[in-house]
């Protein structure tokens, strides 16, 4: 099953919705993959042994109806076999450290070449604030990165910069790596290394407040041109709006408290609450995942956010009926 | 059955003071709470992102410093005097432990009033502020809350209500008074030695 | 020389005066709970209220699961769906699991060691009291909570309320204040009443119970009251760093002006993971009580037993940042905290393997308080296993937060926890109440909550890997979850019947259950020893034992125990 992403940068591609960690689609999550992989051989080979060992035990010693009311022997211990079972446990636990630390030191110290791909993605109450510093791009909620390859020469990796701008938020993106927070007052990083083109979806993964759930996350991994040519648009410049309704539109859009918390490429709209709408409909969803951008829903949520979204930090604007549909249709140039 | 075969034959069944027991449960609980403030201190030092700054405002309070640990010996002297008999002077030596105790805590609201009115230090200044007063604020409460044990001690004597059986009461008090002095050993060095080079 | 002991089998304890039963009007019944300074009326009443609150969090907990059985459900809205949570999580760790642990603590202890009451009765009544007012506190934020503005009612920061969402920024109104006080109350009522313990068992105990001849019960409430006073000071200083952020503006967690988000993990982490054991050991020494008396078997290597609570208690003091890989942590943090998690792995490997000692060559009787134990063996190790997969760092970076560490500690809480408390229950009604439980009731218990309990929370594992975070109150269609989360809701329908049939058992066999004797189960500790109920005080003389199971030795005095100890 597939969203609905009828327009928006990337809807062509192949969706990965549901977000397997064991089918992982980058190094970090395949390095992942592999230790987890490991580790849940051991676990269930254990679990076999000793559930086993519980079954055998409640169908031996269960008590008979033919038994007669003597007690069985009294033993009190026994320190060889006690000494077995302590032993055999700490050889497993050594073998699941070596192969833990090692893990982490791959994953977590892993050398980037020096022109990897930047992201600096800020977490907010709820959505995900996206900048290319290389490029000085500004996006919210979609994240668009050039594929990689499994062949380390032609390997490309991205580096996020994890920050927040309120609380702590969590990256999950599982088909590409393991999650990181994002921390006021900290900065993380992470690497992802996607090898096959498509659209990965992901979570806020720390709980972050009322709309925790709708924090919702998407990586558009395109074939290293394509990425280009959605650098390229995003940096061009926009269209001026055309007809009397988008003007009336753009009117409205300043004369109202938009411009407070919202930016739109190089105007005097320079708020930061809220997400960049410069290019605003290059994406797919509105209100970081919580519905597919479209005109209807874009309507509603212009016309009183809290419907789509209750408890968001955008407040209904009390807007005319008229009023609505020429923001909108002001919006809708916005690509 | 024979009940001699049940009879146990280590006759002196001797098991610790549960005033001791209870009252080293009760040091470890404050110690434990104390680390945290002593590591959210630690933690924070050199992090204020704005004055005033501990070097600025911090002075080495030696005097209220001696007044406190020298407490810690009246007490003692005071229990060897209670332990005799001798209670005129075990009178003394108690009034000179409360006057110590004391002491101290008129220095903390002197210190206090003095960082609060003329260096505009709160405890909501900076990271620093809130560390400090919290730090200082939980050792200072305990003080007090002992000079009110230690004087509970005292007029229960003056109304002839301590008798020799309270003894153990009376140790104990001064247990809990040697481990809020064993605390500002930490406070005092962290605070006033460590800390002020920040 | 004392050579009577109270375990003379010829020897009938008077039935005992019931103060204050003459005329049983309510007012009565309330005087007497509210004036009560006996440690197993105050046991029952932990217990009961552990069990009232224990309901209430039940309910919450079932309409969580009702709102995720479609996606995109509105049965709740978001911001109810997260006061529940909240309180659901809250109020199962401090309002349940607590009272329920340090309710068998009171009861069981003075009576297992021979002595005649708790150290400090009346801070025990205080311990209690503190702890009932801090739950009713709690709730009372649905009601109190608006504070000026209106804004915000029940807590909604999650059950870790990590910072800087509990800053007043960010939480407005008083809801998260209620949570803090409530929190710092019951911190000061567990302490009252871990002290107690601790004081009980050192000073207390009757003539010839050393400490290697305590019940293993006993010797794992002294480890959990240890953990306890030095596990929970961390919870209540970091409680009054908020209500100093929130109240007198410090900056402790305020991110804008220096303060660290992080540091109140830590300082929560370092009470919250002990806590896990504060929980659980419990269940393990109400396990150890149990399971030997339906074996019919001493248990398998005593000493090794207490070691291992020992290690796992020390241990547990330093593993609390496995809770936070995700943070950002350097790669030796990481590290180290693996390590010192997976190392917990072996002591409680050891719990396991001589439990199964303890079964293996004898006869077991399969009755109620033993089947619930041998499930808690079989759900523990799952929850083992899990927590050995969440402790593998680069594994946890995928499952932290997940619907997976939902599973996980539910397999530990309910799977092991509750289930021991279950046994516990059943195996020690007859005692407190002269009468035995329903046996056939017990099957429909058991049965019933056993299939709900794994088809709610075996799911969650799987919706776990597939990327599903907790605590999201609603969650689009076509990302795989929908199968797991129906399968989950109706488990919860299915645990529902389960814990009726549970209520209703303990209300009919207080009135026609079979009676039950002194010593139902033919047991061999000291609280068998006595009558059923126990006279107030406990032991008309106070007992004298020899070996750790003086019943035994009493029962079998050509094969006493302590030839052998």
């Amino acid at each position: 099953m597939t969203g609905v992403h009828a327009q928006g940068a990337g809807a062509d591609l192949p969706t990965h919705m549901v977000a397997d960690m064991f089918k992982p689609l980058s190094r970090p999550a395949e390095m992942i993959h592999e230790t987890s992989l490991l580790v849940l051989v051991i676990c269930a080979v254990i679990f076999v042994v000793v559930a086993g060992l519980l079954l055998y035990i409640v169908v031996r010693f269960r008590k008979k109806a033919t038994d007669n009311t003597q007690e069985p022997p009294q033993i009190y211990g026994s320190t060889n076999i006690e000494l077995a079972w302590t032993v055999i446990p700490i050889l497993i636990t050594v073998v699941l450290i070596l192969v833990t630390s090692r893990t982490i030191g791959e994953v977590q110290n892993a050398k980037l070449p020096e022109d990897a791909l930047q992201i600096r993605v800020v977490g907010h109450q709820w959505w995900w604030e996206v900048h290319y510093p290389q490029y000085g791009i500004i996006t919210a909620n979609e994240i668009h990165i050039p594929v990689s390859s499994k062949d380390p020469q032609k390997a490309r990796p991205t580096e996020l910069i994890l920050q927040s701008a309120d609380v702590i938020h969590s990256f999950w993106v599982p088909q590409l790596a393991g999650k990181t927070d994002l921390i006021p007052n900290r900065t993380n990083k992470m690497w992802v290394d996607p090898y096959t083109i498509g659209t990965y979806f992901g979570n806020c993964a720390e709980y972050c407040g009322t709309q925790h759930a709708n924090m919702l996350l998407r990586v558009i991994v395109d074939t290293p041109e394509n990425f280009e040519k959605w650098v390229a648009n995003q940096k061009a410049p926009v269209p001026p709006p055309q007809t009397p309704q988008e003007i009336e539109g753009r009117r409205l859009y300043y004369a109202n408290a938009c411009v407070n918390c919202h930016t739109i490429g190089e105007s005097v709209s320079k708020g930061i609450f809220g997400p960049d709408l410069t290019k605003l409909m290059t994406r797919q969803t509105i209100g970081a995942g919580v519905a597919p951008l479209n005109h209807e829903n874009l309507l509603s949520w212009v016309r009183d956010p809290q419907i789509l979204k209750v408890g968001c930090l955008m407040p209904n604007m009390q807007l005319l009926d008229n009023e609505v549909e020429a923001i909108t249709a002001y919006l809708e140039t916005l690509k | 059955m024979s009940s001699a075969e049940l009879t146990n034959t280590d006759s002196d069944w001797k098991l610790p003071s549960q005033r001791k027991v209870g009252m080293i449960c009760l040091i470890i609980t404050e110690s434990a709470l104390f680390t945290i403030f002593v590591v959210a201190y630690v933690w924070y030092m050199g992090k204020s992102l704005n004055g005033p700054f501990p070097k600025e405002v911090l002075h080495v309070p030696w005097l209220a410093s001696i007044a406190l640990f020298g407490s810690s010996f009246t007490v003692t002297i005071a229990e060897k005097f209670l332990h005799k008999g001798n209670r005129a002077l075990f009178h003394v030596w108690w009034l000179l432990t409360i006057a110590l105790g004391a002491y101290f805590v008129y220095f903390t609201g002197a210190e206090w009033y003095h960082l609060i009115y003329k260096e505009n230090l709160t405890i909501s200044t900076n990271v620093f502020g809130s560390t400090f007063y919290a730090l200082v604020g939980l050792h200072a409460s305990h003080v007090i809350i002992g000079l009110i044990l230690l004087s509970i001690v005292v007029i229960s004597s003056f109304r002839g209500k301590l008798d020799p059986g309270h003894s153990e009461h009376v140790e104990m008090i001064a247990w809990y008074w040697h481990f809020v002095d064993a605390i500002w050993v930490v406070v005092l060095t962290l605070v006033y030695f460590i800390s002020v080079n920040y | 020389m004392a050579s009577e002991t109270i375990v003379d089998p010829d020897f009938k304890v008077p039935a005992p005066e019931r103060v204050g039963e003459e005329g049983k009007t309510w007012s009565h019944v309330i005087q007497n709970l509210v004036f009560t300074v006996d440690h197993k009326k105050l046991g029952l009443m932990y217990i009961g209220s552990g069990l009232l609150f224990f309901v209430v969090a039940g309910i919450m907990a079932t309409l969580i699961r009702v709102q995720l059985f479609f996606p995109r459900s509105t049965f709740l809205d978001p911001d109810v769906f997260n006061r529940f949570f909240t309180m659901h999580g809250t109020a199962m760790v401090f309002l349940v699991g607590m009272p329920m642990i340090f309710g068998f603590a009171n009861y069981l202890i003075p009576i297992m060691i021979g002595t005649r009451d708790m150290a400090y009765p009346r801070l025990n009544a205080f311990g209690f009291w503190v702890f009932f007012f801090s739950g009713l506190l709690l709730y009372f934020s649905y009601f109190g909570a608006p504070g000026l503005y209106n804004a915000g009612s029940a807590p909604d920061v999650g059950w870790f309320a990590y910072s800087p969402l509990t800053a007043k920024a960010f939480s407005r109104g008083h809801s998260t204040d209620y949570w803090t006080l409530s929190i710092l109350l019951g911190g000061i009522g567990s302490l009252a009443t871990s002290i107690n313990i601790l004081v009980t068992t050192f000073c207390l105990r009757c003539k010839g119970m050393t400490l290697g001849r305590m019940p293993l019960f006993v010797w794992l409430f002294v480890v959990v009251a240890f953990l306890v006073i030095i596990a929970l000071p961390p919870l209540s200083a970091c409680q009054i760093m908020l209500t100093l952020d929130r109240y007198l503006g410090a900056k402790f967690f305020d991110t804008q002006a220096g303060g660290d988000a992080v540091l109140w993990q830590h300082f929560f982490w370092i009470f919250g993971h002990p806590e896990v054991y504060i929980l659980i050991l419990p269940g393990f020494a109400i396990a150890n009580e149990i399971i030997p008396v339906f074996s019919r078997k001493p248990i398998f290597g005593y000493p090794i037993m207490v070691a291992a609570t020992v290690m796992i208690a020390f241990i547990s003091l330093g593993v609390w940042a496995h809770h936070m890989f995700t943070v950002g942590m350097t790669s030796l943090g990481n590290t180290f905290f693996a390590i010192s998690t997976m190392v917990i792995a072996v002591p409680t490997g050891i719990k396991i393997f001589n439990w199964l000692g303890t079964m293996w060559g004898g006869k077991l009787h399969f009755e109620l308080p033993m089947i619930f134990c041998l499930a808690f063996l079989f759900q523990f190790l799952i929850a083992g296993l899990t927590g050995v997969m969440l402790s593998v760092v680069p594994f946890d970076w995928q499952l932290s937060d997940s619907y997976f560490v939902v599973a996980h500690f539910h397999y530990v809480l309910i799977g092991a926890l509750l289930y021991t408390l279950f046994a516990g229950i059943y195996y020690w009604y007859p005692k407190a109440f002269g009468r035995m439980p329903n046996r056939k009731l017990g099957l429909w218990h058991f049965w019933l909550f056993t299939i709900g309990f794994h088809l709610t929370f075996f799911p969650q594992h799987i919706s776990g890997f597939l990327g599903m975070p907790r605590r999201i109150f609603t969650y689009e269609a076509g990302r795989g979850w929908e199968i797991w989360n129906q399968l989950s809701t109706i488990g919860v329908i299915i645990q529902i019947p389960g814990i009726l049939f549970f209520v209703f058992n303990l209300i009919y066999s207080y009135f026609k259950g079979e009676e039950a004797g002194d010593d139902p189960w033919d047991a061999w500790t000291l609280e068998w020893a006595t009558t059923s109920p126990p006279p107030e005080y406990n032991f008309e003389k106070t007992p004298e034992v020899r070996s750790r199971r003086p019943l035994w030795d009493l029962k079998h005095p050509d094969d006493p125990d302590w030839k052998f100890e």
